[in-house]
């Protein structure tokens, strides 16, 4: 098989994707698994882009790594977090690694051998992924979806400030 | 392909050199023009051989000083964190320098029967971009903060994330007012259109207010004020300086740097400062437009027309952009040597109850005038 | 071209990755950055599949699930804010007196 520029890319940033992520699981300090985390977030977004989702791929950035994240790390910091005290029992890590382990390849078996969706991504027209395209799905097909998103986001919001609150009554 | 990536890599070094000159070249004007403010006399050593007839100090800022700092011991306090302590400087200063790749500097330019558009990178969703890669320089702040193992580095980290993302808000939402009032993420786009009359551009007819150029800021005067102000409190510059507020914090997320670390860090300082300009430039003073210059040469709207080359055009509307770039570099010199710190829950209010309420606010107008419009 | 089958097994990796994340540790905070590592290998499959379905839909659902991880970030980490200043840990073998 030849590759092209598109499976080189493809082939570094999952590797770098997968490597992350199992920095994020696996690093004992928390500071460091979320930026583990930012880095796979930003693997996925270049995954997003090779999709043709340019729109989505910098939002990902942008509400992702540039305020999901940052709040993580605030978080972490203002608790002034060390390393973890305390790692799981090494018999309980053999069992979930395990587990884990024959979920992953039960996945893969099943995208790789048994899903039917069409095999190769062909051509697709350039409108595909532009803002206009993008904007009139969600806000004609998926009216309603996004207002009752506003909705979960301003009792998200609210429930955030009444427990954040300090000794009130 | 081959042509292509040439073009895009010239481009990308002058921008990054134009960028590089222009933030050293503040921290002279910053330094003198403190001293002229302040009425000091400033940096005044070392003259070029005698040659110049008044001491400007622009070979100490300009030479000595980088020399010196790149020269000096390049400390690691005990129990920081190498790593993050080592890449916290680069992290603040990479997505200052690579958001000015979808800046347009110059109209369009053809070079044997190929047109190149004066602009490194030129995106559709050029809008989206910057906010993506302004909103990463945060990590910069916080790892700085955190891996010096310092409580005041900590506690400047704390506010600089803090700071940030409050400011995002309200930037986010006057950019995006701005976006609605041109209709396009591209930022050439928006350069591009600013280059109608005023009235054209709203739709009045031909010879109502076309003696005003299409500017951002006839239209949209409320979101550059909001922006301007995130603006600065993104770039950390006082009044909004409290992540490094010298007289608590003593250098605030930097305090633990020396050497070549410390020198980047106030590098991307000034870096940010061109960029604001940059960006302020771009989306409400025309951009690289000087009004009633098209393509041809002038062509005012009472009647009476010069022709220019093209060349000699683009080379003006270049240097157009850069004189006003340089003219809000000095605008934001300028704040920072009259205003005094703000408080930090000022500072918070200013963030969510007033920019961001009036961003809104702008929002909503901006959508039921174009709605009411159409 | 990657082939899409490519991209949804990359996902399940990181779908995998994710949960025994959240089974391997105890930090409260960890356990919540597995849950969006897996919400991201979501993201991943929906925009993967939108592309080879040539719809615009799953680009959508991926929008929506950034509004949710934006809001279970906030409400969760005032949870974890909120437990680790009563019961000064983040231990999540410890926070247990909820448990019959």
């Amino acid at each position: 098989m030849i590759m092209g520029i598109g499976e080189i890319i493809f082939f570094i940033v999952g590797a770098v994707a997968i490597a992350s992520a199992f920095g994020v699981i696996l690093h004992p300090h928390p500071v460091y698994s979320a930026l583990f985390l930012v880095v796979a977030l930003f693997q996925i977004a270049v995954l997003f882009i090779l999709l043709d989702a340019e729109m989505v791929a910098f939002l990902q950035v942008l509400v992702y790594a540039g305020a999901i994240m940052v709040l993580f790390l605030f978080v972490i910091m203002l608790l002034n977090l060390g390393r973890d005290p305390e790692a799981a029992p090494a018999s309980w890590k053999l069992v979930t690694l395990g587990l884990g382990g024959v979920l992953g390849a039960e996945l893969g078996w099943f995208f790789l051998r048994r899903a039917v969706p069409p095999a190769a991504i062909g051509a697709i027209d350039p409108a595909y992924g532009s803002v206009t395209a993008l904007a009139r799905t969600l806000f004609v097909d998926h009216a309603l979806s996004f207002e009752i998103t506003s909705i979960l986001l301003l009792v998200a919001m609210v429930g955030a400030i009444v427990l954040g609150r300090r000794g009130v009554d | 392909m081959g042509p292509e990536i040439g073009i895009a890599a010239i481009k990308a070094l002058v921008v990054l050199l134009i960028v590089l000159h222009l933030t050293v070249f503040l921290l002279w004007v910053e330094r003198k023009g403190s001293a002229l403010i302040q009425n000091r006399i400033g940096a005044n050593r070392a003259s070029i051989f005698g040659v110049l007839p008044w001491n400007t100090g622009i070979v100490n800022t300009l030479m000595a000083d980088p020399v010196k700092m790149f020269t000096k011991e390049d400390f690691v306090p005990e129990g920081a964190d190498r790593l993050l302590h080592f890449v916290a400087p680069f992290l603040s200063v990479f997505p200052i320098f690579v958001t000015f790749a979808c800046v347009p500097f110059g109209d369009e330019i053809q070079i044997g029967g190929r047109s190149v558009s004066l602009q490194v990178a030129d995106l559709n969703v050029g809008i989206l971009y910057i906010l993506a890669v302004v909103s990463i320089a945060v990590y910069g702040v916080v790892l700085a903060g955190w891996a010096s193992n310092n409580r005041w580095a900590m506690l400047g980290g704390l506010r600089g994330s803090a700071q940030m993302i409050s400011y995002e808000l309200a930037m986010g939402l006057g950019l995006v007012s701005m976006v609605m009032a041109y209709g396009t993420l591209d930022l050439q786009a928006m350069a591009r259109a600013q280059g109608a009359g005023l009235g054209t551009f709203l739709g009045f007819g031909r010879p109502v207010l076309d003696w005003l150029p299409a500017w951002g800021i006839f239209f949209q005067p409320l979101a550059f004020l909001i922006l301007f102000a995130a603006g600065i409190a993104e770039s950390k510059r006082i009044p909004f300086d409290l992540p490094e507020s010298e007289s608590e914090l003593i250098s605030g997320y930097y305090t633990e740097y020396s050497g070549g670390k410390q020198a980047t860090f106030m590098f991307s300082d000034f870096a940010e400062v061109v960029l604001v300009s940059a960006l302020i430039t771009t989306m409400f003073f025309g951009g690289w437009q000087i009004p009633f210059l098209g393509r041809e040469g002038f062509a005012f709207p009472w009647g009476g027309h010069v022709a220019m080359p093209r060349l000699l055009v683009v080379v003006a509307q270049v240097g157009a952009f850069l004189a006003k770039v340089f003219f809000f570099c000095w605008f934001q010199i300028l704040i920072r040597w009259t205003l005094p710190r703000f408080r930090y829950d000022q500072l918070m209010r200013l963030g969510w109850k007033v920019l961001l309420p009036l961003a809104l606010a702008n929002v909503l107008v901006t959508s039921v005038v174009i709605l009411l419009a159409q | 071209m990657v082939p899409v089958q490519y991209y949804l097994a990359l996902a399940g990796a990181l779908f995998a990755i994710g949960t025994v994340g959240v089974a391997l540790r105890r930090n409260v905070i960890v356990m919540f950055m597995s849950i969006e590592l897996m919400l991201n290998a979501a993201n991943l499959a929906f925009v993967a599949l939108a592309r080879a379905l040539h719809s615009m839909d799953g680009q959508v659902i991926v929008f929506f699930v950034m509004t949710v991880a934006a809001a279970e970030a906030a409400v969760g980490l005032a949870i974890i804010l909120a437990s680790f200043r009563n019961r000064m840990t983040l231990d999540a073998a410890q926070l247990s007196s909820l448990k019959w």
